[in-house]
């Protein structure tokens, strides 16, 4: 009963989802005021009908209804209840439906914070967002329904991959996806300026704040699975270069690319077409991303190519939304105007070509994780290009954008001078150079990658600190608090972001640099140092958990003689699948992780023990979580908040925004560089 | 500068940027690509020699031979219808088993040995690796044309 309501539910939301995706754009373009009028409620209605989908999914999954096919497949009676709601996303059934459950949670968003918005530009963003939702939720009923029954049913589940048996899991695919589907109003919000024809810097700073919620969401997805693939896959990497990290890798590229445009597009206004297309490919990529991890077609493209009718589905999905808004692009986008102009050396130059870095970038990864999947659907035989690919790639193209960081903030808007940068900047960058240089030392070895990397981070610092300084110099009188409180929200949010950035190569550079990682076979009682420890194996013993059976060693860790802790790394086997898992211990500290995991059982309660020293790992995670929460912080700038609270106000401004953007100098609003 | 030459100027370098960059990719992308071939592929010598590639198929039943030091394992990986050996240093993915499905990278060495740096795994106890199944189907095509 349950899974049929959901159902119902779900085919009512495809028909206000059609809704949405029509009436409010014929309305708007004919002047219809009642079916512009439409758009906010259908969202609403359309976002109650799929929050009833999917709490049925859910519900079936809590309940252990086997004779649901999808929780049969995915779900088992032992599972814990946490992993049992999770599992409602675990399969590929589930995470579309949740997928298109955001969309309409992100619609509902956009319908509410936008009161100061022309109604006929919400109607339009909101019609794209309907067409969206229309193509899911019909993939969904034709091709992959979650609530399709099995019948006889299903005694017993065959249970949840244990892999994704795990805190991280239950919130990466969500967090992953809110990026992924936020992307969508960017997106939408490109559509309604290309249908319009409209856009100034009143629309950049309409859709600048959804493109930097949905860039923070994506961060920390990225983020998250980065740090489960660590703790949880047993290998003590934390990226592996793998299609389906590439996947979420690739709208996160573009999507930087876009959060910088828009900048541009806000304060200057120029580089108009460009966002729009940027918002095009972001979110395309943040489809293809859905897709190539949903579809099965990286497991095998030939196993996809036997079940014809999702990946035909598919193709023609991203065929129609790639396809009809780059043609809707090409026809509009003269309309729509380059707009500001700039000089060679500027800031929006620097950005520019930070854009077409990130995006050479974007394409070098996408020509990684597709050139083989096509190569192998025409057999033309079977390749692949890893990590070496990928680093020869990234290191020369991220160089030069890290040294433009640095600059960018700098330089002047329209025309900057490069002595006078050079000159304000030569300290900042004595300093990088000498502390890179002397660093490797205090680690212990010196090694020329790891100074290059420290560099880089070094003058990303560096460079902050002289903006910073300077921003304060010209704030006037007062002491150095008031100073430093004057400056605007964006401005610290851009350079904790920036900051994030540095600690991320601190980390990834002293890491690649300086671990150490031995496999080694330990009999009870020896002994294994690295890096300072010593790790003592005293054997392992065997322990049973909710819904598996398992070994677990029991590890000494000595400093100086000294016991300072004890580590369990376990060997488990799952009840309902027989699966073994690796589950390391990891001791994680500010400057190093200590790494144990069991291989396997050797004669006489001797094992196989993977013992890593890993110094600086979790600085990687920490910088991205620094990313996001300068994401975080640039939403929270007054400019936006005055929105909320002040809407008559805002009309007036908009009125005023108008104005100034046929007048970029106006539209600057006294911003110094 | 007058707008023309500077508006010249930008697409200049943007385009000279932008084919530099491509040429790098393009390079990287030509010397790192790792090439897969079948048990049988590599016995009528069609693998390249001192390059790295990837082999795969069944690990054989019975031929996983642990070497003293504990970490050092030997096992031969079969297509069926012909036998690689291989060696490898290190621990092993969970879900490798005699009579599953593996993939490994690494180089044949002179004495015909396969020495694998590095041994995949996915993560489903029912899954193969798609270039093994794709050998043992290769492996079954020859032998069904051979006994016709």
């Amino acid at each position: 009963m349950i899974p049929e309501l959901g159902n119902f539910a779900l085919i009512l939301a495809l028909l206000l989802a059609i809704t949405q995706g029509t009436l409010p754009i014929i309305g708007a373009a004919r002047g219809i005021p009642s079916w512009v009028a439409l758009a906010r409620p259908v969202v609403q209605g359309q976002f109650v009908f799929l929050a009833i989908a999917f709490g049925c999914l859910a519900y079936s999954f809590v309940n252990n209804d086997f004779s649901v096919m999808n929780v049969a497949r995915n779900s088992n009676s032992e599972l814990p209840i946490q992993y049992r709601i999770a599992a409602s996303w675990g399969s590929h059934e589930g995470s579309l439906l949740l997928w298109v459950f955001m969309l309409a949670g992100w619609s509902v968003a956009v319908s509410v914070f936008s009161r100061h918005l022309p109604d006929e530009m919400v109607a339009r963003v909101l019609g794209v967002m309907g067409l969206v939702s229309v193509g899911f939720i019909l993939f969904l009923l034709v091709t992959s329904n979650p609530f399709d029954r099995l019948l006889p049913a299903a005694f017993e589940g065959s249970d949840l991959n244990p892999l994704l048996q795990d805190p991280g899991m239950v919130i990466h695919p969500p967090m992953l996806y809110m990026g992924y589907v936020g992307f969508s109003v960017a997106f939408a919000f490109a559509i309604a300026a290309l249908i319009s024809g409209e856009m100034d810097a009143a629309w950049a700073r309409w859709s600048r704040p959804w493109t930097t919620v949905a860039w923070v969401f994506l961060t920390i997805g990225i983020m998250l699975g980065s740090w489960w693939a660590y703790y949880e896959l047993g290998w003590g990497g934390w990226w592996f270069w793998d299609p389906v990290e590439n996947a979420s890798f690739l709208p996160w590229l573009v999507g930087t690319a876009l959060v910088h445009s828009l900048a541009v597009t806000e304060k200057r206004g120029s580089f108009k077409s460009w966002t729009v297309l940027l918002a095009i490919c972001a979110f395309s990529l943040s489809l293809l991303g859905t897709f190539l991890v949903r579809s099965g077609v990286l497991t095998s493209v030939h196993a996809f190519a036997t079940d014809p009718t999702r990946g035909v589905f598919i193709l023609a999905f991203l065929v129609i939304v790639i396809g009809s808004s780059l043609l809707l692009f090409a026809w509009r986008a003269p309309k729509v105007g380059l707009g500001g102009k700039f000089d060679l050396v500027s800031r929006e130059s620097m950005l520019l070509a930070n854009n077409l870095l990130l995006m050479v970038a974007a394409g070098s990864v996408l020509l990684g994780t597709l050139y083989p999947l096509i190569m192998d659907s025409l057999d033309l035989g079977k390749i692949s290009v890893g990590t070496p690919y990928f680093e020869a790639v990234f290191v020369p193209l991220m160089t030069p954008a890290i040294f433009l960081m640095g600059l960018g903030p700098l330089a002047r808007w329209k025309q900057a001078s490069l002595p006078e940068l050079m000159l304000r900047l030569r300290w900042a960058f004595g300093v990088s150079v000498v502390t890179a240089l002397l660093m490797p030392f205090v680690m212990g070895e010196w090694k020329p990658l790891v100074s290059f990397g420290l560099l880089l981070a070094f003058w990303i610092i560096a460079t902050i600190f002289v903006s910073i300084r300077q921003r304060l110099h010209n704030s006037g009188q007062g002491g150095l608090f008031t100073k430093l409180a004057k400056q605007s929200r964006s401005y610290y949010s851009m350079h904790l972001a920036h900051f994030g950035i540095a600690v991320f190569i601190i980390g990834v550079t002293l890491v690649n640099g300086y671990e150490t990682e031995k496999d080694v076979r330990m009999e009870i009682g020896s002994t294994v140092t690295m890096g300072g420890y010593t790790f003592r194996f005293n054997g392992a013993s065997p322990v049973s958990g909710p819904n598996y059976q398992a070994m677990r060693g029991d590890i000494d860790v000595l400093r100086n003689g000294e016991k300072i802790r004890v580590m369990q790394p376990e060997k488990r086997t799952y009840n309902a699948s027989g699966m073994a898992m690796t589950e390391p211990a990891i001791d994680t500290g500010f400057l190093r992780d200590l790494y144990v995991a069991l291989g396997e059982p050797l004669e006489d309660g001797a094992w196989v023990v993977r013992v890593y020293h890993k110094p600086f790992v979790d600085w990687i995670w920490f910088g991205c979580l620094l990313m996001a929460f300068g994401g975080i912080l640039a939403v929270t700038d007054r400019r936006y908040r005055l929105k909320v609270h002040n809407k008559h106000v805002e009309t007036a401004t908009v009125a005023e925004d108008k104005r100034a953007a046929s007048n970029p100098r106006l539209s600057t609003g006294g911003k110094k560089a | 500068m007058k707008p023309r030459h500077r508006k010249l100027a930008i697409i200049v370098s943007g385009v000279s940027a932008l084919g530099i960059a491509a040429a790098l990719v393009l390079n990287a992308f030509e010397s790192n690509m790792v090439f897969f071939f079948s048990p049988s592929q590599v016995a009528a010598n069609e693998a390249p020699v001192g390059k790295s590639f990837r082999i795969g198929g069944l690990v054989e039943e019975g031929s996983i031979k642990r070497q003293s030091d504990g970490v050092t394992v030997n096992f031969v990986v079969t297509d069926t219808a012909k036998v690689i050996p291989v060696v490898y240093t290190g621990i092993l993915p969970d879900l490798f088993k005699e009579g599953k499905g593996v993939v490994a990278q690494g180089k044949l060495s002179a004495d015909g040995v396969f020495r694998a740096d590095e041994v995949l795994a996915k993560h489903d106890e029912n899954y193969m690796p798609p270039e093994a199944a794709g050998a043992l189907e290769q492996a079954r095509i020859q032998k069904t044309v051979m006994t016709q």
